[in-house]
């Protein structure tokens, strides 16, 4: 090795190369780093021989401490299960009633029956299951299907209009577009919808349009919604006389439910979320309720 | 420009443009309806652009010889320049898709405008647009200095910079279409990988061809780093992009691997294109304008090889750590954490050696920004490097793994080190080029460098508390056993983080635009006189002394 000048800053000769100016000092690598370096070799060989680490060929080493991430996750979800069982096994068991007039079961409903809904109901429900545009306000009671604990657990398990094969299957025809009614019995039926205390603004139409759309009504309507125009949940149609609108009851959206049909789609649950975390939700989206029905 | 070029260069310009514009049109006819036909559009259209430039200058008089005499800068010159256009872009891209993630509906309901194919945009604007136009730039400045040679030739550095450029522009546009291989930093179709694979070859051997003729006996630290960048890059995109086209006439590909090993595959590239492209090519940055600026020697010589060689061999284990509690064997699992934290050494050597050759200039450090520019950056190198190795152990992992942590922790990485070390060099490297005395404005490189600085600290706090606080909500159970918090709640829980994080990004975006305009009143001179340091030419007529490099 070639020795430069001394550099007067540091003590230290340079190596003696020059390039474009630069030059390099030739200051011993400071202990600390052979340390650091002697530390984390230490360590990696102390993980290797503890843990599985090298390949050899078609297996590898296995490591003393025997541990495996499938098997130590196994373990970690069977405990959890097992810790659980303590309340999932009375929510199995227990009937609804049973555990709606328990207050510690029905903590745990609204803990757990929160995050459920969270991650799977959210997305169209909304955070606080008020719904919107297209989705049914859950809060507002279930209407359409039913609001009993069993109905709200069987509409989770094949949801509607699903693909699951045992659906609850609900349509609203498209009255307009296909020609059944015409244009006027249209505007007719809407604004006898729109008055019938769902909005604020119905009873404003014409009161002769509004007669003539109870005509339309009686003919067309009646045997999904009703008489009393109230839903029948046999068919999964709802009520058309609250103000708790699916698609909206202003002019321009309920012209458009009746002039181009509806059709819901919800999504079955049965593969997707255990029974117990099903009988949860229903459990849950029922405490939710503002209005008493 | 083109006066500069010999006869035969522009000829050869000419006939390698025709080839491309066949390519091209084969690439339009083979492809229409589908993307790769625009991208051939696109090639013929450069092309011929290419060649109308040329012809304006094919009967231009021969030049003279006395070029040999100086150090051939021209592409240098028209890499800055393209370096901060896309550093421009491409920051620009990354303040719009941060925007998107706290006000989602930022799209315009446009099928190119959505997240997915924005992102991608940024990140590969900023990357490849900023940062390998900076390195392929400062290279060939670095490469020709310390070798006092010249190129070898004035036809391949064109080819190199306008041919990745090419590359970078076929890779956004195709983003916006929905063009993707769906590969973290290597989303871009099989025939834009071949045409790079072309390009990084003529890379390469203008290193090695420059090399061999350099008059210095020994080959400067900076210059192996340049040289791991390039060669390793070439190896990480052909293992990693090998796949099979659905047709020529379609941008669409299989990759050979699947399964796991394909996510194997995608990480030993991805970690090894953060080591080689955004650690390695920048570290041969920093060894060379850092100890220019400061007027220091380096710290020590043998720190600078054991952290060179160390840094190449433990990255090439490391990429596994990305996979960690997944289908990946446990033990390959291991192995990444274990070099990761072997890693951690030789990372903080050089930025220890960095930091340590500004012994006897911490007086410049506080007066110059453009110095500062670089010590931040080995600052950030060196709490990047931690911060990496401490994420790779797998408990920490456990809960850093798929938050903003990970997003935080790059951009320390991406703003702190690689931007900041960039800037940097392109301040010393600017008036260089452009033989003048200063740059334009200290003042505004100081505006600049607080800009940074600013938005790379807000970045990445906000990052840092989002991510842990998504990390813990996400593993937070109720006493029942069940999990206390769904994702959406996490989602709320980020949104003051997120527009924390484009307000910071926002500034970062603002230091590049001042540092643009500033470059831009230096090339157009005003104030200072021209300076042309003497020493600033190769050699021409000694015969090499090669020896060995120790
Ligand atoms: C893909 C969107 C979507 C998701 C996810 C979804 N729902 Fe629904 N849900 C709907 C729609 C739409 C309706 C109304 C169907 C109709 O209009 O006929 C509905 C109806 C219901 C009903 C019946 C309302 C009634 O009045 O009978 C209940 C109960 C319900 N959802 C609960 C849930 C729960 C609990 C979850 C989460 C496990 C969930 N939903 C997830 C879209 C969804
Ligand atoms: C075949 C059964 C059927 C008939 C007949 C029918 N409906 Fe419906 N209607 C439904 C169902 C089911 C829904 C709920 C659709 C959904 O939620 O997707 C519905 C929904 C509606 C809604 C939307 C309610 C909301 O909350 O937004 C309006 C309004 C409505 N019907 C009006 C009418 C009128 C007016 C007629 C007669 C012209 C009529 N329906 C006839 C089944 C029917």
């Amino acid at each position: 090795m070639e020795i430069g000048e001394r550099d007067p800053v540091t003590g230290q000769v340079t190596t003696g190369h020059e390039w474009n100016g630069i030059k390099e000092l030739y200051t011993p690598v400071p202990r600390i780093v052979f340390f650091f370096l002697a530390t984390t070799i230490l360590f990696a060989v102390c993980y290797w021989v503890l843990m599985p680490a090298w390949p050899l060929g078609k297996t590898y080493t296995k490591g003393l401490l025997g541990i495996d991430q499938k098997t130590s996750v196994d373990r970690l979800v069977k405990d959890a299960t097992l810790e659980r069982s303590a309340w999932t096994q009375k929510i199995d068991q227990m009937d609804f009633a049973a555990i709606q007039a328990d207050p510690s079961m029905m903590k745990i409903v609204e803990e757990t029956g929160h995050t459920l809904f969270g991650d799977n109901c959210a997305a169209c429900h909304g955070t606080k299951a008020t719904g919107g545009p297209g989705f049914p306000n859950l809060t507002a009671g279930i209407r359409l299907w039913g609001g009993d604990p069993k109905t709200i657990l069987e509409t989770l398990r094949v949801g509607i209009n699903s693909t699951h094969p045992d659906t609850r299957t609900s349509q609203m025809l498209a009255f307009g577009r296909d020609g059944v009614i015409d244009s006027k019995q249209l505007a007719d039926v809407v604004a006898y919808v729109r008055s019938l205390g769902g909005t604020t603004d119905g009873l404003d139409a014409d009161p002769q349009s509004i007669a003539a759309g109870q005509d339309v009504f009686k003919q067309n309507c009646i045997a999904c919604h009703g008489d009393d125009a109230k839903g029948k949940r046999d068919v999964g149609a709802p009520d058309l006389t609250d103000n708790n609108w699916i698609y909206g009851g202003d002019l321009q959206s309920v012209t458009t439910t009746v002039y181009g049909g509806r059709q819901g789609y919800m999504p079955h649950w049965e593969q997707r979320l255990s029974a117990t975390q099903r009988k949860i939700l229903a459990l849950y989206v029922l405490s939710l309720r503002k209005v008493p029905q | 420009m083109l006066a500069q070029l010999t006869s035969g260069e522009r000829q050869l310009s000419i006939v390698v443009l025709i080839l491309m514009a066949m390519v091209g049109l084969a690439m339009a006819a083979a492809g229409r309806g589908d993307p790769i036909g625009v991208h051939g559009f696109i090639v013929v259209v450069a092309s011929v652009a290419m060649i109308f430039v040329m012809l304006s200058g094919l009967y231009a008089p021969e030049p003279s010889a006395e070029r040999l005499d100086h150090y051939y800068d021209d592409p240098s010159k028209v890499g800055v320049i393209l370096t901060m256009i896309w550093a421009m872009v491409g920051m620009f891209f990354g303040v719009w898709v941060a925007s998107l993630l706290a006000w989602p509906d930022l799209t315009f309901d446009a099928a190119w405008a959505s997240f997915g194919r924005l992102r991608p945009v940024h990140t590969s604007g900023v990357i490849f647009g900023f940062g390998g136009n900076a390195l392929i730039a400062t290279s060939f400045h670095v490469l020709q200095r310390t070798s006092r040679a010249r190129l070898p030739d004035q036809f391949s550095p064109w080819f190199v910079l306008l041919g990745y450029n090419l590359f970078c522009v076929l890779a956004a546009t195709g983003y916006f279409m929905g063009v993707t291989q769906s590969k973290e930093y290597a989303e871009p179709e099989w025939y834009a990988d071949i045409w790079l694979v072309i390009v990084w070859v003529v890379y390469f051997a203008i290193y090695i061809r420059t090399l061999a003729r350099r008059k210095e006996p020994h080959i400067y630290v900076a210059n192996w780093y340049y040289m791991a960048f390039i060669l390793v890059v070439a190896i990480l995109h052909i293992v990693n992009n090998l796949a099979v086209p659905v047709s020529f006439g379609h941008a669409k590909s299989y990759s050979a691997f699947s399964g796991v090993q394909d996510a194997m595959t995608q990480w030993w590239y991805g970690h090894n294109a953060v080591a080689f492209f955004l650690t390695s090519g920048f570290l041969g940055m920093m060894y060379y304008y850092l100890p220019k600026r400061a007027g220091r020697p380096i710290y020590s010589y043998r720190l600078s090889i054991i952290s060179f060689w160390g840094i190449t061999f433990m990255y090439m284990w490391a990429g596994s750590h990305h996979l960690h509690y997944t289908a990946l064997p446990e033990w390959v699992q291991t192995l990444g954490m274990t070099f990761s934290l072997v890693l951690l050494v030789p990372s903080w050597a050089s930025a220890g050696n960095a930091l340590a050759t500004l012994n006897g200039a911490w007086h410049k450090v506080r007066d110059d920004a453009t110095l500062r520019f670089m010590m931040a950056a080995a600052v950030f190198y060196g709490l990047t490097t931690f911060e990496g190795s401490f994420m790779a152990i797998r408990p920490v992992n456990a809960l850093s793994h798929y938050t903003d942590w990970t997003v935080g922790h790059v951009h320390a990485g991406a703003l702190g080190w690689v931007a900041l070390i960039t800037f940097g060099s392109i301040y010393c490297l600017v008036p260089a080029l452009w033989k003048r005395e200063r740059m334009y404005s200290a003042k505004l490189i100081e505006v600049h460098f607080w800009l940074a600085i600013s938005g790379t600290v807000i970045y990445v706090f906000a990052m840092w508390n989002s991510g842990i606080l998504q990390g813990l909500m996400w593993r937070t159970y109720n006493e029942n056993g069940t999990l206390t918090y769904s994702f959406i709640e996490s989602m709320v829980a980020m949104h003051p983080y997120y527009i924390a994080r484009a307000f910071g990004g926002l500034l970062f975006l603002l230091g590049a635009i001042t540092g643009s305009y500033n470059i831009l009143m230096t090339i157009r001179g005003h104030s200072q006189a021209a300076l042309q340091p003497s020493d600033d030419a190769p050699q021409r007529n000694l015969a090499p002394v090669a020896q060995p490099a120790e």
